[in-house]
């Protein structure tokens, strides 16, 4: 699903974002990318939404190779990826219904098939009651769900999460992680930016950890506290 | 708040949405390993489109969601709304205004012949069969365009109808006014000597009592709407223009205070023409909202202006009325403003848009 093929970003300031970077991620797999901040976590994300572009080497997503994508070509490729932001940017001015139903909106679904696939959406996330609320009258565990909802009810087979726990509590942050499991389990493609190792170390999930834009460890997230100490 | 296992213990979560996706593209996979790969497209195809919207209903149902959405959020901010579309309306109105206006004195003038003429009273005695020996000698004279023949019945009726002296012209025993030859001459703004030269020519032909030059006040008014209507222009011009940079700074202002809904929708997979088709539309907006303004406030101004109009065209025993907008220039007014508004809209999106980009 993706693959990274000696990626390199350098950033015009001079800034090393990635060095020399490879791995594939098959199709369904799950897989936590973890290090301190700066070490190239976001980089790398950016690098499959197409929001950076690679200033060497090639990254594939479902096949295509992205590094020459045209600027037309973007919102079609960026359709079939699901993506959860940390600090969850929805849009405060319109209902949880709406937020989630944006995707859809912009695909040009129908009017039945939104309301059916958000409310399918939300249920999955635990928030079917919460649709007409406001995303400001959410707990901060709440909203990241309907950010998690709006990421997945277009069903792209591919799932991007950003920091996603980084303002939740411990137990809030196991929640999420067990519902980013249960789209592993149904096929979805599923890759986690996060500096949370305890928290990684509770799923026996892949792990690649970065430190200064190199990947320096690929394994098995199980209980491996010591990567820290890296 | 219980965790989210408590609750799929409570209540079984249905994973319906995804598991059934599954299911399907298994489906599709088998599918393809047994017959040929064009069948499965096919029936991609048919998937695709029970839920989604054909390319051009999608189309339609973006554009309708686009216009009605937009018209929303203007209505939440009624404040800035009302002042945006308040200035296109007085800048629209002011131009309009003035046309109108033009448009009457126009009007008023047209009952008067155009350009310069000359009236050549005839001797009471002429025959008719002279007069028409005399009308084709005129029409052969290059400089002159258009020849009228008022007999001197015809201009006593005028004179009666239009001079109020209706029941001091009844105690008169024969008619006292002679027949006139009305003269128009081919250039409007003739010399000073040319003029003289047909003159002199004039009335010195046997069968003229006097020859008459007139109206060249007329040429002069009929110059100086010229240079109004230039000037009208010139003024249309530059208040067109202001709308635009109004429109556009209002619309640079909305695209700012949307930044975070523009980032997110083109990480979601927007296209440009779907994100710019609210602001677009925002323009047609304020532009159309604009155009009834500056339409009521021509109304209402006309309105106005009509009783001490009327009282005027009185005094000079004239039944002159305002023109007030017809219905092609109301339609005219709020077309010219829905264009300027979205025109204003798509250059500002054009400049703005690209500028902002997922970070």
């Amino acid at each position: 699903m993706i693959r990274f093929d000696h990626v390199s970003k350098r950033y015009p300031s001079g800034h090393e974002g990635l060095n020399n970077v490879s791995f594939h991620l098959k199709d369904g797999e799950m897989a936590f990318l973890t290090g301190h901040s700066g070490a190239g976590k976001s980089t790398l994300l950016k690098l499959i939404a197409i929001i950076e572009r690679s200033t060497r080497g090639n990254v594939y997503v479902a096949g295509k190779i992205l590094t020459n994508s045209k600027r037309h070509q973007i919102p079609e490729i960026r359709r079939n990826i699901g993506i959860v932001f940390q600090n969850n940017s929805l849009l405060t001015d319109r209902s949880v219904f709406h937020n989630v139903a944006l995707p859809l909106v912009i695909a040009g679904y129908r009017h039945q098939e939104i309301g059916r696939r958000v409310r399918a959406s939300l249920d999955k996330v635990g928030l079917l009651s919460r649709e007409t609320s406001l995303p400001l009258t959410l707990s901060t565990g709440e909203q990241q769900r309907v950010g998690i909802a709006r990421a997945v009810v277009n069903r792209p087979p591919l799932l991007l999460a950003d920091e996603p726990t980084g303002n939740l509590d411990p137990e809030l942050s196991k929640e999420v992680m067990l519902l980013f499991q249960q789209f592993k389990q149904v096929g979805v493609t599923v890759l986690i930016a996060t500096h949370d190792l305890s928290l990684v170390s509770e799923f026996g999930e892949r792990c690649l950890a970065l430190e200064n834009g190199r990947i320096i460890s690929d394994k098995n997230s199980f209980k491996r506290d010591r990567i820290k100490s890296h | 708040m219980s965790s989210l296992n408590d609750r799929q213990q409570n209540r079984p979560v249905t994973y319906s949405h995804y598991t059934k996706n599954k299911r399907e593209s298994s489906d599709a996979k088998s599918a393809q390993s047994r017959v040929s790969s064009g069948e499965s497209k096919a029936n991609d195809r048919a998937k695709r489109k029970s839920v989604q919207h054909s390319t051009f209903a999608s189309y339609f149902a973006n554009h309708v969601w686009a216009l009605v959405s937009t018209l929303g959020s203007l209505y939440r901010t009624p404040l800035s709304t009302m002042m945006t579309t308040t200035v296109i309306g007085i800048a629209l109105a002011l131009p309009a205004g003035l046309f109108v206006l033009l448009q009457n004195v126009q009007h008023l003038s047209s009952s008067w012949d155009n350009g310069t003429q000359i009236s050549l009273f005839l001797k009471h005695d002429v025959k008719s069969a002279q007069t028409s020996e005399l009308l084709s000698q005129l029409e052969s004279y290059s400089l002159i365009s258009d020849i009228r023949y008022i007999s001197a019945a015809q201009a006593f009726e005028e004179f009666r109808e239009k001079s109020g002296f209706n029941d001091a012209l009844t105690l008169l025993e024969e008619n006292p006014l002679p027949s006139v030859l009305v003269i128009s001459l081919a250039n409007q703004y003739p010399s000073e000597a040319e003029v003289n030269v047909l003159m002199e020519y004039l009335s010195n032909l046997e069968s003229v009592d006097t020859a008459q030059l007139d109206m060249q006040w007329l040429a002069r008014l009929n110059g100086m709407i010229q240079i109004a209507q230039r000037g009208l222009f010139i003024v249309a011009l530059l208040l067109g223009l202001a709308i635009l940079v109004i429109v556009g700074n209002t619309i640079r202002l909305t695209i700012q205070n949307r930044c975070q809904e523009i980032e997110v929708s083109k990480l979601i997979g927007a296209t440009d023409s779907f994100i710019q088709r609210p602001f677009l539309y925002g323009g047609i907006w304020y532009g159309l909202i604009g155009g009834v303004i500056a339409w009521g406030l021509i109304f209402v101004s006309l309105h106005m202006l009509k009783e001490p109009v009327k009282n005027l065209s009185v005094l000079y025993s004239s039944d002159f009325t305002l023109i007030g907008l017809g219905v092609y220039e109301s339609i005219t007014i709020i077309l010219i403003g829905i264009f300027l508004g979205w025109l204003g809209s798509w250059v500002s999106v054009r400049r703005h848009l690209r500028e902002i980009e997922p970070k």
